[in-house]
């Protein structure tokens, strides 16, 4: 016991923070004071520069866009998800022809800008316009809420595609052997085996493309949707006042904390028994 | 003037020289933002992985700032913001000073400090793949600090963080589209005049998607290209 004691003593020890005023230390804490007067900057900003008509005027409208920019990316988030199962199961597919195809869907969506996508189908629409209207989706696509569900949807399908397929294929070979020796078809061992592994290694890479589509929802502003952004360069517009686009920053930043810290808190519950 | 472009609207050829100019300008406002953003995320990922804690603290307000806020709206607050600045300060010199910001400065300094965000991390985890021994080696050879950092740590780190790294840069070159919204001609912005100009709006912008894709293809064969000349580097030690 004693042995040990003595032992424990001579262990080197990791060093001692340095005292005293290091350069390092002095740089730290000049950023971090950098920092505090910079949020306080805006935080004092945003008091003297506060005006209960705007306020009133234009508040509402905040409440509202943000409604839109959730509505837009649950449902672009909801449909892609949808979408991307076949996606991915195209991808994984053993037809050379399928995972072709599927891998050339990615590779557009993927390497193309979101909103160059945004611009194919709102603009770009217009040129199918008597094919649309003989098939009745002119109505549709003339509203520009719609447009950008449509471009958001094929664009988050193409990733949570390759998400489903990097989670499902990172669960070993070994998994689907042993549910095929214990008798469970492919869809049963898909369900009940590979599908709980994957999901929690999809978790945050899902987690990170929800929040990767709320910051992306902000170019519907471009193309005339009310959304959050939308409606901050309307007021912007309207008032010269810089604060609107304070407003939508801090709104924006506690929306995507939010979800982040949510995603960790899901992932620690979920990995328990990984943990040990 | 009028006459010639209407005339050279009549087939997409007409346009090329336009839209060939908004790729010089994409491609380089990405390969001007590309060093900024790398030397400020390399930056911010040491004071990260210091032992100081407000130096760390400091880093993660950046990052936490910057990678939640849309590129968009960063875009905006920099343009508008810095127009709105400069000139409150001009005008106590000056009361009639109107300033124009430019599109281009402005475009480089939000995506920098986006791409620095996310470098930041990509470069922390590297930092974190390479082990103490590496830094107590080079003390013990009698490096300083810097040298250690430079000749030991550094080619080290590049090899462990090029796939994230050259992953951003092709986030980067999607995201230099959005300063069409701030007036910059750059391809999207090019293909959205002629189509309206030609009312051949599908056709444009599918060509714009397509020169994006292209980057990318062209992008990745280089990426390809430095990951196999630093893999031989590896495989020669």
């Amino acid at each position: 016991m004693s042995a040990t004691a003595t032992d424990a003593t001579k262990v080197d020890r990791p060093p001692a923070l340095p005292r005293g005023w290091p350069r390092q230390r002095v740089l730290g804490y000049g950023l971090v004071c950098l920092w505090i007067v910079f949020l306080t900057g805006i935080a004092a900003y945003l008091v003297l520069a506060w005006n209960g008509e705007l306020f009133r005027k234009y508040a509402p409208g905040y409440v509202s866009g943000l409604g839109v920019t959730l509505l837009l990316v649950a449902i672009s988030i909801v449909l892609g998800a949808i979408l991307s199962v076949p996606i991915a199961y195209a991808r994984m597919s053993k037809n050379q022809v399928l995972s072709g195809l599927a891998y050339a869907y990615v590779y557009f969506f993927r390497g193309t800008p979101l909103l160059a996508q945004t611009f194919l189908v709102y603009y770009g629409v217009g040129s199918f316009r008597s094919q649309l209207e003989m098939v009745g989706l002119w109505g549709f696509f003339r509203e520009a809420f719609n447009c950008a569900i449509f471009a958001f949807s094929l664009n988050t399908a193409a990733y949570q595609a390759e998400i489903l397929r990097g989670a499902i294929q990172s669960v070993p070979r070994g998994q689907w052997e042993g549910a095929a020796s214990l008798g469970l078809h492919k869809l049963q061992t898909m369900w009940k085996i590979i599908l709980p592994q994957a999901l929690i290694v999809a978790l945050r890479p899902y987690g990170n493309e929800i929040i990767l589509m709320i910051k992306g929802s902000a170019i519907v502003a471009i193309i005339t949707v009310y959304d959050l952004m939308g409606i901050t360069k309307l007021t912007y517009s309207r008032t010269f006042d810089f604060q609107s686009y304070v407003w939508a920053a801090i709104i924006y930043l506690i929306i995507v904390e939010t979800l982040r810290h949510a995603v960790e808190w899901i992932e620690r519950r979920i990995t328990i028994h990984l943990q040990r | 003037m009028q006459s010639v472009w209407t005339l050279l609207s009549w087939g997409p050829e007409g346009w090329l020289d336009d839209i060939a100019y908004g790729v010089f300008i994409t491609v380089s406002l990405a390969a001007a933002t590309l060093p900024v953003g790398l030397v400020i995320g390399f930056l911010v990922a040491l004071a990260k992985q210091s032992d100081e804690p407000s130096l760390r603290l400091a880093g993660n307000i950046y990052t936490t700032i910057f990678r939640g806020l849309p590129e968009l709206l960063t875009l905006f607050i920099i343009f508008y913001g810095a127009q709105i600045g400069i000139q409150q300060v001009m005008r106590l010199y000056n009361p009639t000073a109107a300033v124009e910001v430019n599109a281009f400065v402005s475009g480089m300094i939000a995506l920098g400090v986006v791409f620095s965000s996310y470098a930041s991390e990509v470069f922390l985890s590297a930092f974190r793949a390479i082990p103490k021994g590496q830094y107590e080696g080079g003390y013990s050879v009698g490096l300083s600090g810097w040298q250690t950092m430079q000749l030991v740590v550094l080619p080290q780190l590049i090899r462990i963080a090029l796939p994230g790294l050259a992953n951003l840069w092709l986030i980067l070159l999607k995201d230099t589209a959005l300063v069409s919204a701030i007036g910059l001609t750059d391809i999207l912005r090019q293909a959205g005049v002629a189509a309206r100009v030609t009312k051949h709006a599908f056709l444009f912008f599918g060509v714009a998607a397509l020169i994006y894709l292209l980057l990318a293809i062209i992008s990745s064969f280089g990426i390809n290209a430095i990951e196999r000349a630093v893999g031989r580097q590896q495989v020669q030690r």
